[in-house]
């Protein structure tokens, strides 16, 4: 008979050490499973991990997937700590597409300065809008916070259809499902000779930096870490809740309308029906995974963007099926958990007969 | 009649927990077809004696004879199987479930639904307790779903049914169906075993009550003889005070006028603050006694900010009217609050010592520089606490949580202290604490008091609240008595006053 009970003291070390003892469990696994599909796991590990990362191109890609997790998981993280649980950047992300999409779309022959920090503005608007409906649903009736983020991601992503299969279509586009293409002033220049790499892995970092600055030396963001933490100490400090949930999921909204316009600005250039491939829900892995730590966040970003280019790579070269990503990313984030669950708890082993009578 | 033997007999009971002999050789006899009540204030021992009656505790030294036979409750299952019922004071319903379901859920043995059903419509009914089981849990007003808890325990016929503080939640009406109901059992031979502290209750329903007061057994009496008062006089003791303290920090000016407060309740089970009216001067303690449940929590919430009040003049510092401002503008104007619950409402504690320094103090001291915190200063004031208020700790780093309650409390109302309050409010500010710590406590709150800050003590302690304080008052179903001074009150009135016998009557002037 097992059982499952509390350790005393969560030990540290182990905390930092978990995820990169959840990597490592991965990529163990991976290889056994990709011995049992009957290939080679050394090729298979290399064309997924080691082939992507092998040159300067594979570098930015590496970087360009890893802008939209990073600044989606650092808004998410701030929420997650206050346990404010915004579920729905994917929506948010999209619904920043739509706005700084649009922008460009109407000044499509303009070609001005202020044409790109005016998408960037509704682009982050139009993410925190998405936000503030959930937000103001919790705080003013109580309803929770992640059925309708989650819900308003449906709705936003069949708006964006609405918007490209009819009003916004490319009149000169053969009638595909997609905008123009956006002029020279709304797209982001690479800023690597050789790859597709743009400047907002610099802004990615640049958030990294100022939300750590926040959360570990202000109060407003100390008062988040309470209002997560004993709900009653915050109320006893002076900390309203009503704030963290504001301020966490406008944050959360904004940071993925960046990350949505970055998508169309960037590698995309246009509006199409599918924006992201789930970076808004891939966010939620990387906010866990970088342990709700802004630089810990950057790490995951990246980590789980060479999973999904590894993905591509191993289908390419190795000839993996394609959900193999979706199995790494479901394998990490499991071990994740597992590893952090036995931080602070451990089996026992009891008699049986003492552990019937305990229940 | 012939002697039968009693239903349940205790004989010695002793539980002791780390520094506490909780019971101290407890005899108690049950008749049976008897109401007998277990009388007692809070921290008497009531619910460590009723826990090793249904079997959640065992007793350290003692021996428990049920119908003449000596037996071990080795757990609640065991209890059941004798006989034993139990009505918790704390309902475990699930509301989601309908009312047959989750009586099913509570019983020993397996009913096919249909029977089960009719069962439950045949008790109901002979013992006037009506009740729908499809209806949900959820629907039902907290008298109902004391009905379940009651149904459950009596699908079992049990044949000693004991109560733990039923009426606490009840409406008037409800109680008297209650006791209807109660009497009725009895009459059946069913023993019962009625804890209270309302002694008008236990002179209407009971006919024996044992009386324990620092675990320990003081009095077995007829309730129905016996005066409130003098039940009152047994249950509280004669304690005398140790200090007296100088009588003329009476006249001085008020700091802190509570005008009239009234206060709805945040949760069912919550108590509504009814015009609560005192003041409270320079250098004085003031204190408010009852027994726990009776508004204290709210009171409290009410002071501190934590729940704004309707109108801003009902709590008033000095001139400025402050009901409707928050914890941390109060801060400002110089409140300071000790809550009763030191884990998760004073401190949180997954975090360290140096940051709950900041949790309260971030509004009065100086510790931040353009939304920055100083983690110098926070630093810096964390280690003051440690060392003027000896907190033992291997240093501020440390999680709250990893120190003892005696020292994390020491931490708490150091912290709150070296803040320089004008006004400060303590709920049982040595609750579960080591005698050291708790006399640590109290000389710091006499020394605050003789630097003219306005002390306010909420305590359960009626022994504590003897030795601290200058005035005394009693909070009771939300409502405050007028105000005693504390060198000439009579014991027994404030006894009763706690247990809800005298209507208390609105303060007077002065």
């Amino acid at each position: 008979m097992l059982r499952i009970e509390a350790r005393p003291e969560p030990s540290r070390t182990m905390q930092l050490a978990t995820p990169f003892l959840a990597v490592a469990l991965t990529v163990v696994s991976g290889a056994v499973l990709f011995a049992l599909l009957g290939r080679d796991p050394v090729v298979s590990l290399h064309a997924f991990f080691v082939t992507p990362i092998s040159s300067l191109y594979g570098l930015g890609e590496l970087a360009l997937k890893a802008t939209p997790l990073i600044l989606i998981g650092i808004g998410l993280a701030a929420g997650f700590r206050a346990n404010v649980w915004n579920i729905g950047a994917e929506g948010q992300l999209v619904l920043g597409a739509i706005c700084g999409g649009g922008v460009a779309l109407w000044f499509w022959e303009v070609d001005a300065p202020w044409v790109f920090p005016l998408m960037v503005v509704a682009a982050v608007a139009g993410g925190m809008v998405w936000a503030a409906i959930p937000a103001f649903l919790k705080t003013r009736l109580e309803v929770n916070e992640i059925l309708v983020s989650l819900m308003l991601t449906y709705v936003a992503v069949l708006l964006l259809s609405t918007l490209v299969y009819g009003p916004w279509k490319d009149p000169e586009g053969f009638n595909f499902p997609q905008s123009r293409m956006f002029g020279e002033a709304a797209l982001m220049a690479p800023i690597l000779d050789g790859t597709r790499l743009h400047a907002g892995i610099l802004v990615a970092l640049a958030v990294a930096l100022a939300a750590w600055l926040w959360q570990a030396r202000t109060l407003s963001g100390f008062a988040l870490k309470v209002v997560g933490l004993a709900p009653a100490a915050a109320r006893f400090a002076g900390f309203r809740r009503h704030r963290a949930v504001w301020s966490t999921l406008l944050l959360g909204g904004g940071l993925a309308g960046l990350a949505g316009l970055f998508e169309v600005a960037g590698p995309i250039g246009q509006l199409v029906p599918e924006v992201s491939p789930g970076y808004g829900f891939t966010g939620i892995i990387v906010a866990f995974l970088g342990r709700l730590h802004p630089f810990g966040v950057v790490l995951a970003g990246f980590l789980v963007a060479l999973s999904y280019i590894g993905g591509e790579v191993a289908q390419i070269e190795a000839g993996l099926p394609q959900a193999v990503t979706g199995v790494f990313q479901g394998m990490l984030l499991f071990f994740l958990l597992a590893t952090d669950f036995l931080i602070r708890y451990r089996l026992r082993r009891v008699p049986r007969r003492r552990a019937a009578e305990g229940g | 009649m012939t002697p039968a033997p009693s239903r349940l007999e205790l004989r010695g009971i002793t539980k002791r927990f780390p520094g506490v002999l909780a019971n101290d050789r407890v005899d108690l006899d049950v008749r049976p077809g008897e109401i007998h009540a277990l009388l007692g204030e809070n921290g008497a021992g009531k619910s460590t004696l009723v826990k090793i009656v249904y079997g959640v505790l065992q007793p350290d030294e003692g021996e428990i004879f049920w119908e003449g036979a000596r037996v071990e409750i080795r757990s609640p299952h065991r209890a059941r199987r004798l006989g034993i019922g139990m009505v918790f004071q704390h309902f475990t319903l699930f509301e989601a479930l309908s009312v047959g379901e989750n009586i099913a859920l509570g019983l020993e043995e397996r009913l096919e639904r249909g029977r089960l059903e009719r069962r439950i419509r045949e008790v109901s009914e002979s013992y006037g307790l009506p009740l729908d089981p499809g209806r949900d849990v959820h629907t039902l007003s907290v008298g109902e779903r004391q009905r379940i808890e009651i149904l459950r325990c009596l699908l079992q016929s049990p044949r000693l049914l004991v109560m733990d503080e039923p009426t606490s939640v009840l409406t008037p009406q409800e109680v008297d169906r209650l006791f209807a109901t109660l009497r009725r059992l009895a009459a059946e031979g069913c023993s019962i075993l009625y804890i209270s502290h309302k002694l008008e209750e236990v002179k209407a329903l009971c006919e024996r009550a044992t009386i324990l007061r620092g675990g320990k057994v003081v009095a077995v009496c007829d309730p129905r003889v016996e005066s409130a008062r003098s039940m009152a006089e047994i249950m509280v003791g004669t304690a005398i005070r140790e200090t007296a303290r100088p009588a003329t920090r009476l006249k001085r000016a008020p700091r802190l006028v509570v005008d009239r407060l009234s206060l709805a309740p945040e949760s069912p089970f919550g108590t509504p603050l009814r015009e609560i009216s005192f003041l409270l001067r320079r250098g004085e303690i003031f204190g408010i006694a009852g027994v726990a449940g009776n508004g204290q929590d709210e009171l409290l919430a009410a002071l501190s900010g934590e729940r704004p009040v309707a109108e801003p003049g009902m709590i008033r510092i000095g001139e400025a009217r402050v009901g409707r401002l928050g914890p941390a503008a109060r801060r400002r104007l110089g409140i300071c609050v000790i809550p009763e619950e030191r884990n998760g409402h004073a401190a949180v504690p997954e975090l360290s010592l140096a940051e709950n320094a900041l949790l309260s103090a971030h509004a009065r001291l100086q510790l931040l520089r353009l939304g920055f915190v100083r983690r110098r200063a926070v630093a810096a004031f964390a280690r003051r606490i440690v060392e003027r208020f000896d907190v033992r700790t291997p240093g501020i780093e440390v999680t709250a949580g990893s120190l003892s309650g005696g020292n994390l409390q020491k931490f708490v109302v150091g912290r709150e202290i070296l803040q320089n309050p004008e006004i400060l409010i303590a709920a049982q500010p040595t609750w579960g604490v080591d005698a050291g710590a708790a006399a640590a406590i109290r000389a710091a709150l006499l020394e605050l008091a003789e630097r003219g800050t306005a002390v306010l003590v909420i305590s359960q302690d009626l022994d504590e609240l003897l030795g601290l304080t200058d005035r005394l008052a009693v909070i009771h179903a939300g409502r405050l008595s007028r105000s005693f001074e504390t060198r000439q009150v009579e014991i027994g009135r404030i006894g009763m006053l706690m247990a809800g016998v005298e209507e208390p009557v609105p303060a007077e002037a002065g």
